[in-house]
């Protein structure tokens, strides 16, 4: 089929067209608010957060402790056990060097994001966050990482709650 | 076993571009007037449709399928729009398959339709809504973080080097050279040009990465009888598989997409495959970025783990090789609007099997092609076996 | 192929005005938990495939597909989304089954509406960027429209469409999922507010939050799992254009065309024979007469004269939303249908309580997906 096409409809424009004025257009912008119901289980999380604790829940059936904590197990199909306190630490899962912030802005310093296997939940299991006080050559998959929290009185209930995770030298 | 054969009669696709003139309605006529031109057939014939677009931010517009449905021929027929992320341009004709296997419809068209330069600044901004609204967007996220996270995984958890993984946005945009579509053939780049490209979220350079486009595709399938009648070369659907994974991706791990391996498997099991590597003739895996390429080729169990890139440096994946990958270009070559680059793979098998992919035509006369996509949080695989 | 599939399972956490309690997937767990229940299947273990409807801008997330399969039981299973309204989730169910290859499939619809401050502005969204939206109209503008229309071209009354307020929130009186039941008057509804004229205030669905799940099976696995089940003997869906600039104002096309297409499946040359119960869309009161004509139940003006007359309440000839309908449940967003679908599933078991109707065999459920779409489904059910 493509063998006998000669030529194949659409035509590209360029940011010159626009900027030149050679295309109508029109701007509008989304008005979205919305207000989502935590519910339990990442109620009881954001609520940990700000007493400067990462909560998991435990499923006794799969034998595993999870975080971010949810109500059900989604392996088995059943609710969870209880919630459990985790520890503040963690080992680095995987990380980047991002140079681009989400709206394609360019950084000199690059934000770096990881996801973090936390201590006290079954291995592989983790959340994403921020490191911190590092020098982006140093960043390895493995390092083990503390997280560094916001003073009490400013923490509100949120993942930013943590400022972001640090390397620690353990012994 | 009493299943309802079901065959792709014809085919057509727009150019993919960086921004297109056409609007997302336009666009999605031009790919549905072409594929219905190449079997010469009418909206008449058609029974129902289905239809892919990836998300409404793009364009800017709630229920964007509604929007879009008359574009695609829609007016006054069955109409439905599935969403898998970026798994929906492979499972949109998964969708228009169970619409015929049901036997409520002989002739279905199946559209998918992209229209990713409406969103402003640039369309990797709108990705930020992906993330779980409470326990991940207020870190800010960015798109190239999915990425980048889960090849630094691969990478470290194989020992694969960035030059291994460039020996794929090399070969895939080479190929796109021939594409008549293409937005970013290349028939002289380097894997030197690759690793010298901007870092943008290491280990991703800019070359590794296949930018936003405009664009559509378009497939008619149709029943057994009725393809027989419109076709002397139509192209069955052997198999279809699809798998979604937990949305806490952060409790998993990302080295292996265990749901890519779930897709295939159900695939092969309906299309009667028990030794993909042999039976597979060509392969179209989803390449958003070079180290997808290779990490889909494992959870497609057509290499085994950590070992994909020997399929690029030992020319088995190459267009002549004994398992040609992604002789289209790939969306590393060919451009990536998002749900019509994984409809794009299915039009390539389509044209490949029937040996009228001109320039990128796969010798030897191949017999069996399989193209998979995926998406979501490193979530979705979706399959499609095709075969003559 | 496996022809026949029925409904082997629901399940519903009922409707409320806001949901503060819990999360989405917490609302949705306890849904489709009750719905397993109901079919008894473990969802890890017996279920092949998931369908879900859900649209982005209504959760606030984009590629929300992501976020379905951990509380319906699919995590790492075959999952996938439709947008469409929770009748287009049963059809592809439907589909999926019938092909063979996929023995028992759940649907999941739900509403966080309570979630969504700005939803005006959102459903605006929905409408066409370059030709209508900069006219920055509220939604409900298109309904008026469409109303101020079908009223002039059918002879149709305001009184008539009240009428169906009246008769719709009576009804969810006795509904224990239904939170906007009330015990009005015609008067009552007339001298409400106005919304967009013709339309006024009390003739609009309010929106309510919810979760209802249901579980199909083939017929081999639907006579092992119940003795209760629930046949499928059509399902059809269509769509109309979706510009303003050229639609019918006054007829449901697509509405028409869905039903042809489950009449024809089901065999049903006259509806209003066939049918012992309906259950229609009424966003918008005006739209229960609008289907009812479009069903063929009636012919066109014919509706809102059976309505006054009484012909649509419970104790009558067609019992019509007798569940309360979206005025009395609630506007659900993408889970109006299987609200529909619901209702039509308890009556032909025999188990909706107070609200029983006696000697049901067969009912209709029809859907809208709403204001500006011209997109509906229609799904035929027997004992």
């Amino acid at each position: 089929m493509t063998a006998k096409i000669k030529e194949f409809p659409g035509i590209s424009l360029s940011e010159q067209d626009f900027a030149e004025g050679k295309i109508l257009y029109n701007f509008d912008k989304l008005n979205g608010i919305y207000a989502w119901d935590t519910g339990v289980g990442i109620g009881s999380y954001l609520a940990s957060l700000k007493a400067g604790v990462i909560l998991g829940s435990h499923c006794s059936t799969c034998r595993k402790i999870v975080v971010p904590p949810r109500t059900i197990c989604e392996w088995c199909y059943r609710p969870m056990d209880e919630f459990v306190p985790l520890k503040d630490t963690g080992t680095i899962n995987t990380f980047s060097l991002c140079y681009v912030t989400w709206d394609v802005q360019r950084i000199k310093e690059p934000e770096i994001p990881a996801v973090i296997n936390i201590d006290g939940a079954s291995p592989m299991h983790g959340i994403m966050h921020m490191l911190g006080e590092i020098d982006p050559k140093d960043v390895k998959i493995g390092m083990r990482v503390k997280a560094v929290w916001k003073p009490v009185e400013d923490r509100q209930g949120s993942i930013n709650d943590i400022f972001y995770f640090k390397p620690i030298k353990e012994k | 076993m009493g299943m309802r054969k079901v065959a792709v009669v014809g085919a057509g696709m727009t150019k993919f571009v960086r921004r297109a003139l056409e609007t997302p309605k336009e666009l999605t006529w031009e790919a549905a007037h072409m594929a219905l031109g190449s079997c010469e057939m009418t909206m008449d014939d058609i029974e129902a449709v289905c239809f892919g677009t990836a998300p409404d931010a793009f364009d800017g517009v709630h229920l964007n399928g509604e929007y879009v449905s008359d574009g695609a021929g829609a007016w006054r027929k069955p109409y439905m729009r599935s969403y898998v992320g970026g798994g929906t341009g492979v499972f949109v004709p998964i969708q228009g398959w169970y619409h015929v296997a049901s036997g409520l419809f002989d002739v279905v068209m199946v559209v998918a339709e992209e229209k990713m330069s409406s969103f402003y600044p640039h369309a990797q901004a709108a990705f930020l809504t992906i993330f779980d609204h409470t326990t991940e967007r207020p870190l800010k996220p960015n798109l190239l973080w999915i990425f980048a996270l889960e090849m630094n995984r691969y990478m470290t958890t194989y020992g694969i080097s960035k030059a291994d993984i460039a020996q794929v946005a090399v070969q895939h945009k080479r190929n796109a050279a021939d594409h008549p579509c293409a937005l970013l053939g290349d028939a002289d780049i380097t894997i030197q040009d690759v690793l010298n490209s901007e870092v943008l979220a290491w280990p991703v350079q800019r070359l590794d990465v296949s930018p936003v486009s405009d664009g559509a595709v378009a497939v008619i399938l149709a029943a057994e009888h009725i393809a027989k009648r419109i076709t002397d070369k139509p192209v069955w659907i052997e198999g279809v598989g699809w798998h979604l994974d937990t949305s806490y991706w952060t409790n998993r791990d990302l080295a292996y997409p265990r749901y890519v391996e779930y897709a295939a498997r159900m695939a092969y099991d309906m299309a009667g495959i028990k030794e993909p590597r042999k039976e597979i003739n060509i392969a179209e895996p989803y390449d958003p970025f070079d180290y997808k390429a290779l990490h889909h080729l494992e959870g497609l169990q057509l290499a085994d783990r950590g070992k994909a890139p020997e399929l690029y440096s030992d020319g088995t994946a190459a267009r002549t090789g004994n398992m040609p990958v992604c002789p289209s270009g790939g969306l590393l070559g060919v451009g990536n609007p998002i749900a019509a680059a994984g409809l794009m793979k299915i039009a390539e098998l389509f044209w490949q099997l029937r040996g009228e992919a001109g320039a990128r035509q796969v010798p030897g006369q191949p017999r069996r092609g399989l193209a998979q996509a995926w998406g979501d949080l490193m979530q979705v695989g979706t399959v499609v076996i095709m075969g003559r | 192929m496996h022809e026949r599939v029925a409904i082997v399972g629901v399940g519903c956490t009922g409707f409320r005005p806001i949901t503060p309690e819990q999360s989405y997937k917490e609302m949705i767990y306890e849904a489709a938990m009750r719905a397993y229940n109901d079919a008894g299947v473990d969802p890890r273990r017996d279920v092949d495939s998931f369908v879900t409807v859900a649209e982005d801008f209504h959760e606030g997330t984009s590629i929300f597909d992501e976020y379905t399969p951990d509380q319906i039981g699919g995590a790492l299973k075959s999952v996938h989304t439709i947008t469409g309204d929770g009748l287009h989730g049963i059809a592809t169910a439907y589909m999926l089954i019938r092909t063979g290859q996929f023995d028992i499939v759940a649907v999941e619809g739900h509403s966080k509406a309570s979630n969504i401050k700005t939803l005006p502005e959102i459903t605006a969204y929905a409408q066409d960027p370059i030709l209508n939206r900069p006219l920055k109209l509220n939604s409900h503008f298109i309904a008026g429209l469409e109303m101020n229309r079908y009223l002039f071209e059918t002879d149709s009354t305001q009184e008539q469409c009240a009428a169906v307020v009246v008769k719709n929130k009576f009804n969810a009186i006795k509904n224990p999922f239904a939170p906007y039941g009330a015990n009005l008057s015609i008067e009552d509804v007339l001298t409400g507010p106005m919304l967009s004229w013709p339309l006024g205030e009390r003739e609009t669905a309010e929106h309510a939050d919810g979760a209802i799940v249901m579980v199909l099976a083939s017929e081999e696995k639907t006579l092992s799992l119940t003795d209760k089940p629930i046949w499928i003997l059509g399902s059809g869906w269509s769509n109309d254009s979706p510009g303003l600039e050229n639609r019918d104002w006054a007829h449901a096309v697509y509405t028409e065309e869905a039903a042809r297409m489950a009449y024809r499946q089901a065999g049903i040359n006259n509806p209003l024979e066939a049918i012992d119960i309906a259950e229609v869309d009424d966003t918008y009161a005006y739209k229960e007469l609008q289907a009812l004509e479009a069903l063929g139940i009636c012919r066109e003006g014919e509706a809102g004269i059976l309505t006054l007359e009484g012909f649509t309440n419970s104790d009558s000839g067609l019992p019509v939303n007798v569940s309360g309908g979206s005025l009395g449940m609630g506007n659900l967003l993408e889970a109006n249908g299987l609200a529909r679908a619901l209702e039509i599933v308890l009556q032909l078991r025999g188990e909706a309580g107070t609200r029983q109707i006696e000697n049901v065999n067969i009912g209709l459920a029809q859907s809208w997906r709403g204001v500006p779409t011209t997109s509906g489904a229609v799904l035929i059910l027997t004992n």
